[in-house]
């Protein structure tokens, strides 16, 4: 875990935006892994979770890496509806006709400047906190947030009480109001439980991108990147570091892995 | 000092007893069926949506809640404060405040979307979270006043209830401060995020369970030809004038906090000046109907009716409902703001207040919490040993001078 | 006495009739469920009593490693089990857990045990998923064989 906080430790060599390789990589330097991060705070914890690593899992996340959106909103075009329409093909939500029940897990945003009457748009999905609001607030631990960075649901612990919604300074999450059928099989969704924008987990896990971030890039204003911030050769956290971002409500110190520039 | 011998007995089932009960007792029942019907098509009959996720039901909830801890106050003016006058009443205190509390988790478990998901809550906890906390405060309220109970109610145990009624009345001091945290905690919205919040809900707490305690035992006693004496209704009507002004008092230096931040005008304005029915509740019913006129009531002359006194221990609870509506329901409606200083627009509601009609479903859940809590108290006071007989009522009267 | 008779006689009655008529079930013979023939070969020898006796635990497992892990393995995935155990209904297209049919309910309908998975879960494979799942009955020994060596190397 210490190398998941430590920028300068090494353990990401992969300079590839694909994410599969990226943890491949880091999987099979294990042994780096155990050695360059022995910093006096590695307990036999490390040492312990590097063995299991470097055993099994090419399949499971990468502990080091921490995802995040960086998302340019001068190319951010008006009217366009891209990143919400793949995200709703993506994962199986859609307008039922009830406005005010229905779940959305990115809409997009307009703002207007009063003073100068000066307007852009802008994606608004979950921000995926490093320290989320929800996780705290949860009284089962069904919201929590995987040690990649990402904050999920675990429908199978949530009792649906919706504290998670109240906290949220973003309104990201959505109540799931009616039974629903045919989910995607990757989606699983139900009546009764709170869901949010899982960041495409199924895809980031299977190398692959958010299904918004390929659509903006695809089709929309290329407003999009997503990537690894925690690893410094990565494309996402050079133009972190370079443009200055901004994230939303920073004045909560829960430090989101979504950044925006121009903003 | 007097020797204080008071008895206590199991009352007696008269037919306005049984009436009562089957009324409460229905209205438990539609509650229960309310529940029924909003788990099963979900929560889209109701008119809780994804801007206002607490609703009418959890307004009920928090106000049955709050109710319970102020309602044994009653006990432990008798047993921490050493108040005698006031120790006859311990015992339908203490079971009062577990029938309240009962019928507010009721509601507050019926609306979950996955109620039948209990056990997860009950097995699996998050210790950061202050919603599991409070289930912790909960049902160790349950547990310490039952035990309480149980040590009035046993002779040689008497001893004892001092130390016991303080353990209770430290703990629903926290357990106050924890139902006003699950507000003033959340950091993302204006109109909560305030410590204020768990000191007000301590005085509302006091305010709503002395009102729900005098109407209670006026009615208990109407249904068993008892009466509780003149002065004592007198004392506890001035009593629940202090309460109801504590009440306003921390919701006047909240709001006034909160009016002194340039970044919570908006919600402040909203909330007191133009936010529709938000306002008319806050100024109509809360201060004016809820704190004023009781107040006046039960400091002038007709304070020393108990008919007056009823009048105002019902305002009390009016007013009640009205502030946890607001606090709960107005603290959501007004728009998280994420870019301040914008004009906001989107498909899903932001810089919009949130709109709210509360529908029937949740309207008979939340009665439904009530008759839960009247027929726990009637129950228990038919077949346990709570309420004194008159005459211990009548020889407590001169010590009470 | 005799009201204690005639209580324990109510009592062996209301307890008794159910018995009773389980047993007569029993003998007569409730058919067994027909359990529906997986699409592809069961991925090991064992495979059919190791699921039958600890799917539940098997299932419950997975999910905390997918969820929480991001394990995506297929072994002991539900989508895994879906796709298959996909039956084919009389449009051509794989039937949902509504459908008496489907593989899940052929034993849970028989045991009156309620499966939650479902509430949130696909109980057929997705577009993307069917092509594997429901392929041609020549193709699915090749596919199975790949699949079996894929795991083998990994």
């Amino acid at each position: 875990m210490s190398c998941g906080t430590n920028r300068d430790c090494g353990c990401a060599t992969s300079a590839s935006p694909g994410v599969d390789a990226g943890r491949r990589a880091f999987l099979k330097s294990g042994a780096a892994f155990a050695t360059v991060a022995l910093t006096p705070t590695v307990t036999l914890m490390a040492f312990g979770a590097g063995d299991a690593a470097a055993q099994g899992a090419q399949e499971r996340l990468n502990p080091a890496a921490r995802w995040g959106l960086l998302i340019d909103v001068s190319k951010c075009g008006d009217g366009c509806n891209e990143c919400v329409t793949a995200c709703r093909k993506e994962n199986g939500w859609e307008d039922t006709g009830h406005p005010a029940t229905d779940a959305q897990w990115i809409r997009k945003v307009t703002l207007t400047d009063p003073k100068s009457g000066a307007s852009r748009e802008l994606p608004v999905m979950c921000q995926h906190c490093d320290e989320p609001p929800c996780v705290d607030v949860c009284p089962t631990g069904a919201s929590f947030k995987r040690a990649d960075g990402i904050v999920l649901v675990d429908k199978h612990r949530c009792i649906g009480c919706r504290y998670c919604m109240m906290a949220c300074p973003y309104k990201a999450r959505s109540f799931i109001h009616e039974a629903l059928i045919d989910q995607k099989p990757h989606a699983p969704r139900g009546k009764g439980t709170v869901e949010s924008c899982t960041l495409c987990v199924h895809r980031i896990d299977s190398g692959r991108n958010p299904a918004c971030v390929e659509s903006c890039n695809a089709t929309g204003g290329g407003a999009m990147m997503f990537g690894d911030l925690n690893d410094p050769e990565s494309a996402i956290a050079k133009r972190v570091a370079e443009l200055a971002s901004t994230q939303l409500r920073d004045d909560l110190g829960l430090d989101p892995g979504v950044h925006y520039v121009n903003l | 000092m007097v020797m204080i011998h008071t008895v206590y007995r199991e009352t007696k089932a008269r037919p306005g007893f049984l009436i009562a009960l089957a009324f409460f007792a229905a209205l438990a029942a539609i509650g229960l069926g309310a529940a029924w019907y909003m788990e099963h098509h979900g929560h889209i009959v109701t008119g809780m949506n994804n801007g206002i996720v607490w609703g009418l039901p959890h307004v009920f909830a928090i106000f049955l809640i709050v109710a319970a801890s102020g309602v044994l106050n009653m006990a432990s003016l008798a047993s921490v404060f050493g108040k005698l006058p006031y120790k006859p009443k311990a015992r339908l205190s203490g079971l009062m405040a577990i029938a309240l509390l009962v019928g507010g988790l009721a509601v507050l478990v019926l609306d979950l979307g996955r109620p039948e998901r209990l056990t997860v809550a009950m097995t699996s906890y998050n210790f950061k979270s202050i919603f599991a906390w409070n289930i912790f405060l909960y049902t160790g309220f349950l547990a310490i006043v039952g035990f309480y109970l149980i040590v009035q109610m046993t002779r040689r145990w008497q001893k004892f209830t001092t130390p016991v009624g303080t353990v209770a009345f430290l703990w629903r001091l926290i357990l106050t401060t924890g139902t006003g945290s699950i507000f003033g905690w959340l950091v993302a919205r204006q109109a909560f995020n305030a410590a204020m919040m768990a000191p007000l809900f301590i005085a509302m707490s006091l305010s709503f369970g002395l009102a729900i305690f005098i109407l209670t035992r006026m009615a208990l006693d109407m249904g068993c030809d008892r009466t509780l004496g003149n002065a004592l209704v007198e004392r506890l009507g001035r009593l629940l004038g202090i309460f109801a002004a504590a009440v306003l008092y921390f919701t006047f230096v909240m709001h006034l906090t909160n009016l002194y931040s340039a970044s919570r005008i908006g919600v402040e304005r909203f909330l007191l000046l133009d936010g529709g029915i938000y306002p008319l509740l806050f100024w109509g019913v809360q201060v004016l109907l809820g704190g004023l006129l009781p107040i006046a009531i039960v400091y002038s002359k007709a304070g020393r009716s108990p008919a007056m006194i009823a009048l105002a221990s019902a305002l009390v609870i009016i007013g009640g409902l009205a502030q946890v509506y607001v606090i709960v329901i107005g603290g959501q409606a007004w728009p998280l703001e994420i870019f301040p200083g914008m004009q906001v627009s989107s498909s899903f509601g932001d810089g919009q207040i949130q709109a709210y009609t509360p529908s029937l479903p949740e309207l008979l859940l939340g009665l439904g919490g009530i008759g839960i809590a009247a027929v726990v108290t009637m129950l228990g006071v038919k077949f346990l040993p709570i309420l004194p007989s008159e005459d211990g009522e009548a020889v407590e009267q001169p010590a009470a001078a | 006495m005799t009201s204690f008779r005639q209580i324990a006689l109510v009592l062996l009655v209301l307890i008794g009739a159910p018995v009773a008529a389980a047993l007569a079930q029993e003998a007569s013979g409730v058919p067994l469920p027909a359990v529906p023939k997986a699409v592809k070969p069961a991925p090991d020898a064992n495979h059919e009593q190791l699921m039958r006796s600890n799917h539940m635990s098997l299932l419950k497992h997975k999910r905390d490693l997918t969820v929480h892990e991001g394990d995506r393995t297929p072994q002991y995935s539900l989508n895994e089990c879906v796709t298959c155990h996909a039956v084919t209904g009389g449009d051509g297209k794989a039937v949902t857990v509504a459908d008496p049919q489907h593989f899940c309910r052929a034993c849970h309908d028989y045991v009156a045990v309620k499966i939650d998975c479902f509430e949130c879960h696909a109980s057929r494979p997705g577009d993307e998923d069917k092509a594997a799942g429901l392929a041609a009955p020549g193709e699915s020994a090749v596919a199975a064989l790949s699949d079996y060596l894929q795991e083998v190397e990994q």
